[in-house]
């Protein structure tokens, strides 16, 4: 039996300014295998962001279905779709979108404070430590965003999306605002994941290269799913990384 | 999310901008610590006025005499001489709620001492004055009812007089001149401080009232009667008692205007206080304005940081803020600025209270309920002025705030 843990099918989005309706998504139907890693693609206008924010819960479709963990959320009122996406979905944004002039502790403890069930002070430490010593940030819990550099920060935002044990994780252009060697490091944090606690992602990119770290290729075009494919020669950013440091000690000598 | 949560939550935010906290707390304190400062000068003022009446004497009654009307001339009031020293005695005999009574004379006069003069009130009174008026003899004693009877020529001197007259030299047994008339200082009266109106009641003679008619006026009836109450609630019987007494003696009718005039402490106290009352009114009024532009203060600030803010909301919904989450945030945030205003106002405005009645010489009077006054309004002020902005930030779109830069 299979294990879907984002079934969305048939998915329109229909934006109505006025007289003019804007059809953003015409028909989409996209199911993800839980522990799948996904990379959408496509041109801007081409509907990868209305689907991302239906797939986030930060939205709801016009027309269709979308079961999340085998729960249908498309006609949840916005107070419950808060509470799916408190529970089961984890965001990591192109801009990082930590609070400013709080510790990494407090940003990643922030959406345990937002649990209807509230979750005891020890184990809400616990938990965020947990997850920023899981990215690497064990020494850092009492940094401010401006202390930290873009890939720390990153790393804050991803520790902030895995403190809650999400069904999913959605990354919005991750890469986006960093460099390339720090743009592998942030596809390795996410292939480990992925892989050791079999974690399901889903990426929105621009960039081809970071597209083939995932397992599988989504690309929207005109509010559509253009194709559909799993990736031959995945990259695995471990060996990347590796050759980058050689490459560099080959430029020192 | 429980309120503790939220209380948190809006700590933290509050405490990430101290400076922008202080300054939106500023019109607060502002507001607040006016209004109980205001209303301390204001009760201050009250307190002071009354403190002057109640030295008067405790449980005072005065009885004045009417208007007269002679072949159709008619004088103001108090212009009859119809109250005789008989009246003080039968009232004195008679009236059960009646204590001490006192008949009252009053002129001026020079007093000279030496080569020392100065013009001063004299007040001819009865033995039971100083009981009535509360007013002890600190050096020396009062006269008697020896000197009432035979008209001593005796004097006891106010603290002004005193000291206009013999400076550091002390008074007792020598002799001072009034009217051209020799007699001897028997005691000093202790300072009684300025009088409602303002005069220093101080400045004062005191000589027996048959002393004052037979050698000083040479007249037969008495500027008024001073008695006094047994208790606080025996004022009322002996006012009409002596209503009573008096209506008989002077044969007024049933419906004839009486030709006397009762006066009790309460009753001066009641004019001073309105007249007090209105202006604490004014003041607390003038600064409650200032705590309302504190409000809107309140309200900008916030809907500026609101605004400042949308990203941070935006966040917050997308890790799982519901709208009435935020909203409780924002209105929290206000409210706790509010308070927390409203008590450095309230220890700010404690202090200039002290300030006010130090320059003002009136007491310091912080009262609990201008204090909860304060606090009430402060916190209304927090929710009412905090509500809109709270509302603004609940109703953002997720993905909208998102992309805000």
């Amino acid at each position: 039996m299979s294990d879907l843990v984002i079934e969305a099918t048939e998915l329109k989005r229909t934006y109505v300014t006025g007289d003019v309706a804007v059809h953003a998504l015409k028909h989409a139907t996209l199911h993800v295998q839980r522990g799948d890693f996904v990379a959408i693609m496509g041109p801007s206008g081409s509907g990868k962001s209305t689907t991302m924010n239906i797939l986030g819960c930060l939205d709801r479709p016009t027309g269709g279905s979308y079961k999340l963990d085998g729960v249908e959320v498309s006609g949840m009122d916005s107070d419950q779709l808060a509470e799916i996406r408190n529970l089961k979905i984890g965001f990591v944004f192109q801009g990082f979108n930590l609070l400013p002039r709080t510790t990494a502790l407090e940003n990643v403890e922030l959406p345990l404070l937002y649990r209807e069930e509230p979750i005891p002070f020890a184990e809400r430490q616990a938990r965020s430590k947990a997850a920023l010593e899981s990215v690497g940030l064990g020494k850092r819990f009492d940094h401010v965003p401006t202390q930290l550099s873009g890939g720390e920060q990153q790393r804050v935002a991803i520790a902030r999306a895995l403190v809650t044990e999400p069904a999913i994780l959605l990354a919005d252009e991750p890469t986006g605002n960093l460099d390339s060697r720090t743009s592998v490091e942030v596809m390795r944090i996410l292939q480990k994941l992925n892989e050791t606690r079999n974690l399901t992602i889903i990426l929105v990119t621009h960039e081809p290269d970071i597209a083939e770290y995932a397992r599988r290729n989504v690309l929207f075009r005109d509010g559509k799913i253009r194709s559909d494919r799993q990736v031959e020669k995945r990259l695995r950013a471990d060996e990347v990384l590796a050759a980058m440091v050689t490459e560099s000690e080959d430029d020192d000598e | 999310m429980n309120i503790w949560m939220v209380l948190k939550i809006s700590l933290r935010a509050l405490l990430r901008n101290k400076l922008r906290t202080l300054l939106t707390m500023l019109g607060i304190i502002i507001g607040v610590s006016t209004v109980i400062t205001m209303l301390a000068v204001g009760q201050g003022a009250q307190a002071s006025v009354q403190a002057s009446i109640a030295s008067l004497g405790t449980n005072t009654l005065m009885v004045f005499p009417g208007s007269s009307n002679t072949g159709g001339v008619r004088s103001g009031a108090f212009g009859a001489s119809n109250l005789t020293v008989d009246d003080a005695k039968q009232i004195q005999r008679q009236c059960s709620a009646v204590s001490e009574v006192s008949a009252m004379t009053q002129t001026n006069a020079q007093v000279v001492y030496q080569d020392q003069n100065w013009s001063t009130q004299v007040t001819g009174a009865d033995v039971g004055y100083p009981a009535i008026r509360n007013w002890p003899v600190v050096q020396g004693g009062f006269f008697r009812d020896d000197d009432v009877r035979s008209a001593a020529k005796v004097c006891v001197l106010g603290q002004v007089v005193v000291d206009n007259l013999f400076g550091n030299e002390d008074p007792i047994d020598q002799t001072v001149r009034v009217k051209g008339i020799p007699m001897r200082v028997v005691g000093v009266l202790g300072v009684k401080g300025d009088s409602a109106f303002g005069q220093s009641q101080d400045d004062i003679i005191v000589v027996p009232y048959s002393t004052s008619m037979k050698r000083l006026q040479r007249q037969s009836n008495l500027r008024y009667i001073m008695a006094q109450a047994r208790s606080a609630d025996q004022v009322n019987r002996a006012r009409r008692q002596i209503m009573d007494l008096l209506s008989q003696r002077h044969k007024i009718g049933d419906d004839a205007e009486a030709d006397f005039t009762i006066r009790t402490q309460a009753e001066f106290a009641e004019t001073a206080n309105q007249s007090t009352r209105i202006f604490t009114l004014l003041l607390g009024g003038i600064a409650s304005v200032s705590l309302l532009v504190g409000g809107i203060g309140i309200m900008n600030i916030m809907l500026v940081s609101v605004t400042e803010r949308v990203r941070e909301i935006g966040i917050r919904m997308a890790l799982g803020a519901k709208r009435r989450d935020i909203l409780r945030q924002f209105l929290t945030e206000s409210v706790v600025l509010s308070l927390l205003g409203g008590a450095l106002g309230v220890a700010l405005g404690y202090g200039f209270a002290h300030v006010a009645a130090w320059i003002s010489q009136w007491p310091p009077v912080v009262s609990i309920e201008s204090v909860l006054l304060s606090f009430g309004f402060s916190l209304t002020v927090g929710v009412f002025f905090g509500f809109y902005p709270a509302l603004k930030a609940s109703r953002l779109d997720p993905i909208q705030a998102l992309r805000v830069e």
